[in-house]
């Protein structure tokens, strides 16, 4: 019986920290939870894009589901998921606002005009501190808010086809039917 | 002569640039606020780089996290506000020194309770070795058996060094 034990325990040992390591392979090192979900989303009020005189209120939005999503014309990685939202955008799923962090506003501009502008509104972020605001880090990052203005999802890096059909798309249909 | 003195001098001049330019400047004269903003930054985890520190970081995002803990010293805001409005925005991972909480214990404790668990094996093993069963009597049988190995033995010992010889 002893003997067994001496077998297994370090077998068992083995099993466990294996498990653990198999995880932590699929795990993202890069992607850090946010303290945010869950919570309201930080109040603002920035220039917008477009049109710098006038500003956009997040409070804009509130009654609606909406998807804020932080971009930039530096950024590679925001070309490979653009589609995608412009094909949100065309089937008017949900209004999506930009957040164009840390970006010369020509050169914005241009971007949107070349690859197609999803947005319905952006708002400029020049030195990033919208961005600290919502604890971006990477772009691009994308948040899904309610009617009520809370993050109920957020999104690091690009977003997938696979990523939009099976999280973000189901969840603010779900949030949409809520009062 | 002259020459290699203002290339020094240019090398020099960048060479100083490029090596401010990768710590956290201090861009204040008050040396207890500019000491405050660099321990700061150093409990900080610049999450772009996540192996340093915002104070070591040249990242941009680091660069701006600075500029915020910077402010807000001069804003005149406690070590603790500090703390709490990055956590509030990028989680505890930001901290080098995680609190202790639900989600953090194994963390805390897993270095000591693996240490608890081998302590534990080498007492139990130690103990073992040294426990009177390995010296418990013989049973008749085995006593038997052992003077006819050793008996077996000690002849073919002998025989042995008797050619030796």
């Amino acid at each position: 019986m002893k003997r067994i034990a001496l077998f297994l325990l370090p077998l068992a040992a083995f099993v466990v920290l294996a498990a653990f390591l198999l995880r932590g392979l699929w795990l993202n090192p890069r992607e850090v939870p946010s303290p945010l979900i869950g919570k309201p989303a930080p109040v603002f009020e920035r220039p917008k894009l477009h049109a710098p005189d006038a500003t956009f209120a997040s409070r804009e939005m509130a009654g609606q589901v909406w998807i804020f999503n932080v971009w930039a014309s530096w950024c590679t990685p925001c070309r490979q998921e653009h589609p995608l939202w412009n094909e949100v955008a065309g089937k008017k799923l949900v209004p999506i606002v930009g957040m164009n962090y840390k970006d010369q506003p020509e050169a914005a501009k241009r971007w949107l005009a070349e690859l197609g502008d999803p947005y319905l509104v952006n708002v400029v972020d020049r030195d990033g501190r919208l961005g600290i605001d919502f604890g971006v880090y990477g772009v691009p990052e994308t948040f899904v808010i309610d009617k009520h203005g809370v993050i109920r999802h957020k999104h690091i890096g690009p977003i997938t086809a696979e990523a939009l059909e099976k999280k973000i798309l189901p969840l603010v249909r779900e949030l949409q039917q809520k009062s | 002569m002259k020459r290699l003195a203002a290339l020094l001098a240019i090398a020099f001049a960048l060479g100083g640039g490029a090596a401010l330019a990768n710590v956290a400047v201090p861009t204040e004269n008050d040396p207890v606020a500019s000491k405050r903003e660099h321990d700061l930054a150093s409990k900080l985890r610049c999450l772009v780089c996540q192996n340093q520190s915002i104070a070591e970081s040249n990242a941009e995002l680091a660069q701006d996290l600075r500029r915020q803990v910077r402010e807000q010293i001069a804003a005149g805001r406690s070590d603790a506000e500090i703390i709490d409005f990055m956590t509030s925005r990028y989680g505890d991972f930001v901290l080098y020194r995680p609190p202790f909480k639900a989600t953090t214990a194994l963390l805390w404790s897993g270095p000591a309770a693996l240490l608890a668990v081998g302590l534990f094996v080498l007492v139990r093993v130690v103990r073992a070795r040294r426990s009177p069963d390995a010296e418990a009597p013989l049973t008749p049988e085995e006593r038997a058996r052992a003077e006819q190995l050793l008996g077996a033995a000690a002849g073919k010992g002998a025989g042995n060094e008797q050619r030796k010889r």
